[in-house]
């Protein structure tokens, strides 16, 4: 299943947010989309997976989700939006039990996700005795049980520390790798973006528009730290970024 | 370092990362009690406190196994009991479904919320004689006292608990389809489930108070008959026996309350 944004605007009263974006996001791919701080990112995922409704232009998903998909379109959250009193697992069952998945069939899945995600041990564990890598793993093993046609990942890794981040960019890698997914990657983090993202959408800052699309031809696996071609992209999308930041930067300082 | 002759002056750093930290000690509580007593109880009996201005402690402690031998204590307290859990039972569930209402529908809200305000502020002792109309001088009447005086503490810790529910676990829900009846049992009722217990620990003090006024005002038997009857012969052993039983009883429902934080909630932080 593809996603394809047709001319869509968004504005909240007279702040005009998102302008005329026209995008597809192709199946199996990462899509990173990065930009200046305020310019419209969250607000564009809410938009693509129907959390708001965008003032003008439309969201199309073309052709069918896969058949096994329960919930197509999933979200991982920034604060990783765990419910503090359920376990790990009744984290996992809670968006299970909606969907008419009951008994050992819910078992097969759980166990399966958290073997994923290395989270067998922490089952039973209530996310209060998690560390912030760990919650937001839970928080991926949610979404893979739903077996999402998209993930719409909005700065899944931005609360880690970077040694967790690189960790948990690893992970992310390995499980397209195996089973390649479809995903919108919202990101602050340009190197998260090269290593992540089979292309990168540099969005204006407010109102947001779309400055350029970036390609990344290299295959994810094989995408190292300290890679020359990664480093130059890195150095390019910076480029484009700078003025941008600086200037949305200063409007700030205007306002 | 250039004076690197003489040793530098060696000072542990000072811990100043101490206190506002709540921690649960349980028998300071009981050992202030016992203390308190005890210092009425000397007083009283060297003379600093005259009788006519507080009892012993030990007398009032031979009028309670008095009370208990001759089986009038539970004759007392029976009545009282039933009545508080009939209307605080009425009134906190009343209030909780009510409360969880106005957090959840704008038109609820927008309806009920004045009244709410307009109705918490009455005493509502001031409105039995009302009530008696209405369900007669029995046991109803006195049920819808204690209801009504439950309720509106309720209603009003209860949407306040609802409104403080985590949207982002809202709309997690919701974007994870999970249909409207899931959201509310399963992420808006327990997530105001805290604030919903801290409202029922002032809901069930009003509601001995409320049993108490209720059992002055046309009752034969209950702890309020008691100490009305004790009161009117300035008693004073029997009235504080009455006052303690109370005491008591406010006691146990909150450490029952308590109990339930701390097995329900232990999922907070
Ligand atoms: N619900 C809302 N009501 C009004 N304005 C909003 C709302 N949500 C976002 N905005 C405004 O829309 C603009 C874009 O917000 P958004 O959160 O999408 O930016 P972002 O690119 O995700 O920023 P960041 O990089 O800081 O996460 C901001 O100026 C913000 O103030
Ligand atoms: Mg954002």
């Amino acid at each position: 299943m593809d996603l394809q944004l047709d001319n869509v605007s968004h504005r909240y009263d007279d702040v005009e947010v998102l302008r005329s974006i026209n995008l597809v996001i192709p199946a199996g791919k990462i899509v990173c989309i990065i930009g200046p701080s305020g310019c419209g990112k969250s607000t564009l995922l809410r938009l693509i997976g129907g959390l708001e409704l965008p003032t003008e232009g439309r969201i199309l998903q073309i052709g069918e989700p896969p058949a096994e998909s329960l919930n197509p379109l999933t979200y991982v959250f920034q604060d990783f939006a765990l419910l503090p009193w359920r376990s790990v697992e009744g984290n996992i069952s809670l968006v299970l039990e909606d969907h008419g998945i009951r008994g050992s069939h819910v078992e097969t899945i759980i166990s399966d996700v958290l073997a994923r995600t290395n989270l067998t041990d922490f089952r039973k564990a209530l996310p209060k005795q998690l560390s912030g890598g760990m919650k937001q793993r839970v928080a991926i093993s949610r979404a893979l049980a739903v077996k999402p046609a998209v993930m719409l990942m909005d700065e899944p890794l931005s609360a880690l520390d970077s040694q967790t981040r690189e960790l948990l960019m690893d992970d992310l890698i390995d499980l397209w790798t195996r089973e390649p997914f479809t995903s919108v990657y919202v990101t602050h983090n340009l190197s998260e973006a090269v290593r992540l993202g089979h292309s990168i959408v540099v969005l204006s800052r407010r109102p947001g528009c779309i400055r350029e699309i970036v390609d990344i031809p290299v295959p994810l696996a094989e995408r190292k730290i300290g890679d020359i071609e990664l480093e130059q992209k890195q150095k390019y999308l910076w480029e484009l970024m700078r003025d941008e930041a600086a200037a949305a930067d200063q409007e700030l300082l205007d306002a | 370092m250039p004076d690197s002759e003489k040793p530098d002056l060696q000072m542990q750093v000072a811990f100043r990362g101490g206190g506002f930290a709540p921690q649960s000690k349980r028998w300071i509580g009981l050992i202030v009690f016992v203390v308190l007593i005890a210092l009425i109880e000397i007083g009283a009996r060297l003379g600093f406190i005259s009788n006519l201005t507080l009892p012993r402690p030990s007398d009032v402690f031979y009028t309670f196994v008095e009370l208990w031998n001759t089986g009038l204590l539970w004759k007392h307290l029976l009545p009282s009991l039933s009545r508080l859990a009939v209307g605080a039972t009425i009134g906190a569930s009343l209030g909780i479904a009510v409360g969880v209402m106005i957090g959840l529908f704008s038109y609820v809200r927008a309806g009920l919320v004045p009244i709410v305000a307009a109705i918490f502020p009455i005493p509502k002792i001031a409105l039995l004689p009302l009530f008696v109309i209405w369900f007669g001088i029995e046991e109803q009447s006195k049920y819808a006292l204690i209801a009504f005086g439950t309720f509106t503490p309720t209603v009003v810790a209860t949407y306040g608990a609802v409104d403080n529910v985590d949207r982002s676990l809202i709309r997690m829900g919701q974007s994870f389809s999970l249909s409207w009846f899931s959201i509310v049992t399963k992420i808006v009722l327990p997530g105001s489930m805290p604030g919903i217990l801290s409202g029922l620990r002032v809901s069930l003090a009003i509601a001995i108070i409320l049993l108490v006024a209720a059992e002055m005002l046309g009752a034969e038997y209950g702890v309020g008959a008691y100490i009305l009857e004790a009161g009117s012969l300035y008693d004073l052993e029997r009235l504080f026996v009455g006052v303690a039983i109370l005491s008591i009883l406010g006691v146990i429902l909150s450490s029952v309350i308590t109990f339930f934080e701390t097995r329900v909630l232990d999922w907070r932080v």
